[in-house]
């Protein structure tokens, strides 16, 4: 039997829309099962206390700091290499050797497991430079995982910016590095800062590599030399070994609730910024 | 006593890799006169304006020989600075491309590439380029909103005071009137024959009509060959070459 096409189009229609329903609903119900069952649990001493007993009781505020300053240096670190090398693949190159190698290696590492880099990072930065487990250790580790998401995202971002724009540029006798600076660049910000809104997510949201690299310790940090547990690491921590099923609740509903404001932020504040321009 | 030809092109020739695109092109191009480059697509037109700034110069694959003076400088010898170049032969699009960000910063983008003018000298360029492209009366009131909002002749007029607050010599226009309606396709027509009083201006214009209403001389391009050159009435009016005069009345093109 054939098909009208109306008749198509209603089972077109029926199942995409049946595909989205499904996965908006999946979604939001792990959102909101978890924020259900954790944020009873956050409260102004689960914020600003240590944990205590290994995170039985407690808080989770060495957690918090630790987090914030692994994913800080981490950004701190990839953002002048990232962004540099995509503005150098996608305007001070044509295709030449050198930008294949880069590209193909960074689409590789854009492969790895996080437990590789966990790995590596132990190896190199924890033992053979005497790093030990520390945020800078994890922070460094986390730079190397994120840097081929940054270096694709900003390049496609500066890609995505019209030739033309290049062109009146240059012909308003601005330099190379004018109409980048001056041009390129404000353009392709959107693109650049969504590309690092998605790494903070991972760094935030990374087991693995972290806890082989900042370590397990529970003490509130002192300098990017003491090691740390993130967050992420924490929960880990919590739910697997059954230390705590309810603090565990609570630091994957406080990762959700951080994640979402870090999305709400940069986008209010890149909008404001881009809205001068259009 | 005759002037001096702002620009003389002798024995130019252009190159895309391999095929060519302008062939053993000379020219002289008076100052202070509205001369229009015309000619079917695919004829250099473009090519031709493009070399005269080295905008083509962005053209990896391109290839020019031939010599191009400018006042009696040869622009693409070694002592030539292409920045300066480009501030001296400026540039006006066939689609208006103003730059995402507000009317004053789009014309204050070129005085400010060299960081040397205080705000008071940009805001006084910035007043007299939109007056000389009779822009100003339109959106002294709200220069900073974005260039992007304004209607399409109002931004190929932005684009025109961009130019002109380089304080150029040369201005090209590449069909710039291509995307525009008649009222302002004549507000800017109306600008580039006040302009030419202290510009030199050579234009692609989009139609015949265009360059026989504004142009002095005129130059008939074909297939990257120039088929005649000569005053507006010589051209339009009394063409030397069958192939001109086929186009002008129309019969192919």
């Amino acid at each position: 039997m054939k098909l009208t096409p109306a008749q198509s189009e209603k089972i077109a229609r029926t199942v995409i829309w049946a595909a989205a329903l499904l996965v908006i609903g999946l979604l939001s119900f792990i959102i909101v099962y978890i924020l259900v069952k954790g944020l009873p649990v956050i409260n102004v001493q689960f914020l600003t206390d240590n944990p205590r007993s290994m995170g039985r009781t407690g808080g989770i505020a060495s957690s918090i700091v630790g987090t914030f300053m692994v994913t800080v240096l981490a950004i701190a670190i990839v953002i002048p290499f990232g962004i540099g090398t995509a503005f150098y693949l996608a305007e001070y190159t044509k295709g030449n050797m050198l930008t294949r190698v880069i590209r193909f290696s960074a689409e590789s590492l854009a492969g790895i497991p996080s437990i590789v880099y966990g790995l590596f990072g132990f190896i190199f930065f924890v033992i053979y430079l005497k790093l030990g487990w520390s945020i800078l250790s994890g922070g460094l580790t986390l730079a190397f995982m994120i840097l081929p998401t940054v270096i694709r995202t900003s390049e496609e971002a500066i890609l995505a910016v019209p030739l033309i724009y290049r062109e009146v540029s240059f012909s308003l006798s601005a330099t190379k590095w004018q109409t980048i600076s001056r041009v390129v660049f404000p353009s392709a910000l959107l693109g650049i800062v969504n590309g690092i809104i998605l790494s903070i997510g991972r760094c935030v949201a990374e087991t693995a590599a972290v806890m082989l690299t900042a370590g397990l310790a529970l003490g509130m940090p002192t300098s990017i030399f003491s090691p740390t547990r993130t967050m992420a690491v924490h929960f880990y921590v919590l739910a697997m070994e059954g230390i705590s099923t309810e603090n565990a609740f609570g630091t994957a509903a406080l990762l959700i609730v951080l994640i979402l404001l870090i999305n709400v932020v940069a986008n209010t504040l890149v909008n404001r910024f881009m809205a001068k321009g259009r | 006593m005759v002037k001096q030809s702002k620009i003389v092109i002798n024995n130019m020739n252009y190159y895309y890799r391999k095929k060519q695109v302008i062939f053993d092109l000379s020219l002289e191009i008076p100052r202070n006169e509205i001369m229009a480059v015309f000619g079917p697509a695919n004829s250099g037109v473009t090519t031709f304006l493009r070399s005269l700034n080295r905008l083509c110069d962005l053209t990896p694959e391109g290839h020019m020989d031939g010599e191009i003076l400018l006042d009696g400088e040869s622009i693409y010898g070694h002592a030539s600075n292409v920045t300066e170049l480009r501030r001296r032969v400026g540039m006006v699009f066939e689609v208006p491309t103003p730059l995402p960000m507000s009317i004053f910063d789009n014309i204050a983008f070129g005085p400010r590439l060299n960081g040397k003018k205080s705000m008071k000298e940009i805001t006084e360029t910035v007043e007299r380029a939109l007056r000389q492209a009779a822009l100003w009366d339109e959106v002294k009131d709200r220069l900073s909103i974005s260039g992007m909002s304004l209607s399409g002749g109002q931004q190929q007029r932005l684009c025109i005071a961009r130019v002109l607050a380089l304080e150029p010599e040369v201005i090209l226009l590449d069909r710039a009137c291509s995307g525009l309606d008649p009222i302002s396709t004549a507000k800017i027509e109306e600008s580039l024959i006040q302009l030419k009083e202290q510009f030199t201006i050579v234009i692609a214009p989009h139609n015949i009509q265009q360059a026989v209403r504004i142009c002095d001389r005129a130059v008939f391009m074909l297939m990257g060959h120039l088929i005649e050159e000569g005053t507006n009435v010589e051209v339009f009016s009394n063409p030397k070459d069958q192939r001109t005069s086929d186009y002008i009345t129309g019969r192919f093109g």
